[in-house]
């Protein structure tokens, strides 16, 4: 199955290998009990809890962050080229592979 | 008792995330998560938006293996009826008692009920658990006419997603704007305005006499003689905190299990986290309070959970608000109160802008539309109590982030 690896706050790797197409990176990550991982509002854009750095060769295969996205991580302290919200990324089968880091927490 | 154990009364957002940090932490003891509802903890924010519309995914905050994996002992649909604090034990209503070293009520609240005529009837739904959210989205299929008593966040994020799917929406209440309490006149107006918009019919300065019907609900009579048909309604005029359990032994409530800044009630066994939690800090203008939010419940849970660990801190979090109502977006940073001065960031009129609110002078709070870069902004402003000026704050090229310290690691507050 394809294949999703997070890198903790503690630089722990978790590998989830039980990848769903359809699910958000905050979803697997979540239900894989990734720690640190808050996600506090749920996926709806409204806090930046789920904040992570995307391996840069995976940047080109994410749709573009959206205006309301792109201003949250706009204001973390936090924010690289490579940032994204991981409830903003859909999982499908072509990110096989895709190493997330979850930044720092603001 | 041979192992060390925390019992946890209430498996909303607060409760878990108790149990979820001590595991994190690597705490060893047993841990009893006990919930009157029969599910796994999940999320509510979704049960007035996307889960109505049918768009929210899985809202359980863990799977259900997680539990056995942790072992946390996952006791759901049992409540509990009594403490034993000399015994340090925790009675069930299946008359069952769970032990405990440490007890962290996160009771939370229920709704406040209307007592008016015809409340009764079917079709009135009050809206906070899952099990009231799957009857009510069942019923909106056929809903035409709703009437939404009280112009709350719940009132009007579900005033939204009955727009959105297709019915005649008249949202009633007492105050003479939407959520009154909670908002500046300034952001009262922008979400007045933007209801309107989506086709909301908003009355204000009145009130619901009763509801008319035979077996549902048909209209619902205002005291001022106005007759609004209506074959769904939905009340949301506010909660009680489900102090009960820690009135019974003695425990300090007041509006709220009341805690020091530490989060623990006048028993040092047992803390008190949530909604139900009555507490004061540097953000909160002195007075204590109880604040309903998921962050709250998460950050006070993390707090009361390192205490346990041997981390004693001091409850310090600004706290943070959403409330997402169709296509408008609002958020909160810091606790708005009355006779402070308003001062607009970005254009009122305009479909994104914000308010900044300053007590003497001092930034206490942010309300954002569509504008979630200031919320963020404002939360980190409000920890480090920047000395941001409400000249500065009006001035839309003034950089806040400037203000800002650019520490290398994380900011504490979180």
């Amino acid at each position: 199955m394809p294949k999703l690896t997070v890198v903790t706050r503690t630089g722990d790797e978790i590998e989830i290998e039980q990848t769903r197409p359809g699910a958000s990176v905050m979803e697997l990550m979540r239900d894989h009990d990734v720690p640190d991982l808050l996600a506090l509002c749920g996926g709806s854009r409204s806090c930046a809890t789920c904040h992570v750095w995307v391996d840069t060769a995976f940047l080109s295969k994410l749709p573009e962050a959206v205006e309301e996205e792109s201003e949250l991580l706009d204001s973390s302290m936090h924010r690289q080229p490579n940032s994204r919200l991981s409830c903003q990324i859909k999982w499908k089968d072509e990110l096989d592979g895709l190493r997330v880091t979850l930044a720092p927490e603001d | 008792m041979a192992q060390p154990s925390v019992a946890i009364i209430g498996a909303g957002q607060a409760g878990l995330q108790v149990a979820v940090s001590l595991r994190e932490q690597h705490y060893e003891g047993r841990i009893a998560l006990i919930g009157d509802e029969p599910h796994v903890p999940y999320a509510r924010p979704p049960l007035s938006k996307a889960y109505l519309l049918g768009e929210a995914g899985d809202l359980a905050l863990r799977p259900q293996t997680y539990f056995a994996q942790h072992r946390i002992d996952l006791i759901a649909g049992k409540r509990a009826v009594a403490i034993d604090r000399t015994r340090r034990m925790v009675g069930l209503d299946d008359e069952s008692v769970i032990e405990y070293d440490h007890l962290v009520l996160a009771t939370g609240a229920r709704n406040r009920s209307l007592p008016i005529p015809g409340v009764e009837l079917g079709n009135v739904f009050l809206l906070r658990t899952l099990d009231e959210a799957a009857l009510l989205r069942e019923r909106m299929a056929a809903a035409k006419n709703v009437v939404v008593i009280g112009a709350g966040f719940i009132g009007l994020e579900f005033a939204a997603t009955a727009t959105k799917l297709g019915a005649n929406v008249t949202v009633l209440d007492v105050a003479d704007r939407p959520m009154a309490r909670a908002l500046s006149k300034t952001m009262s107006a922008v979400f007045t305005r933007e209801h309107e918009k989506t086709g909301v019919r908003l009355m204000f300065n009145t009130q619901a006499m009763r509801l008319l019907g035979e077996q549902c609900v048909t209209a619902v009579e205002t005291v001022d003689g106005k007759i609004l048909p209506a074959d769904l309604v939905l009340i949301g005029i506010g909660v009680i905190p489900n102090v009960e359990v820690a009135a019974t032994c003695n425990l300090t409530v007041e509006n709220g299990i009341v805690v020091d800044e530490f989060l623990q009630t006048s028993d040092p066994h047992i803390s008190s986290i949530g909604d139900v939690a009555a507490f004061s800090n540097r953000h909160l203008g002195g007075g204590r309070v109880r604040l309903e939010s998921v962050q709250n419940a998460s950050d006070q849970a993390r707090c009361v959970a390192a205490r346990i660990m041997g981390q004693p801190d001091a409850y310090d979090a600004v706290p943070w608000f959403w409330s997402t109502q169709g296509s408008l977006k609002l958020q909160m940073a810091g606790l708005p109160s009355s006779g402070c001065e308003e001062v607009v960031r970005g254009d009122p009129n305009a479909s994104k802008c914000s308010v900044f609110l300053f007590r003497d002078g001092k930034l206490a709070c942010v309300e954002t539309h569509n504008r979630p870069a200031d919320h963020m902004l404002a939360r980190r402003l409000l920890a480090e109590r920047a000395a941001l000026t409400p000249d500065q704050a009006a001035d839309p090229t003034f950089d806040l982030k400037s203000l800002l310290p650019r520490p290398a690691a994380r900011v504490a507050a979180a």
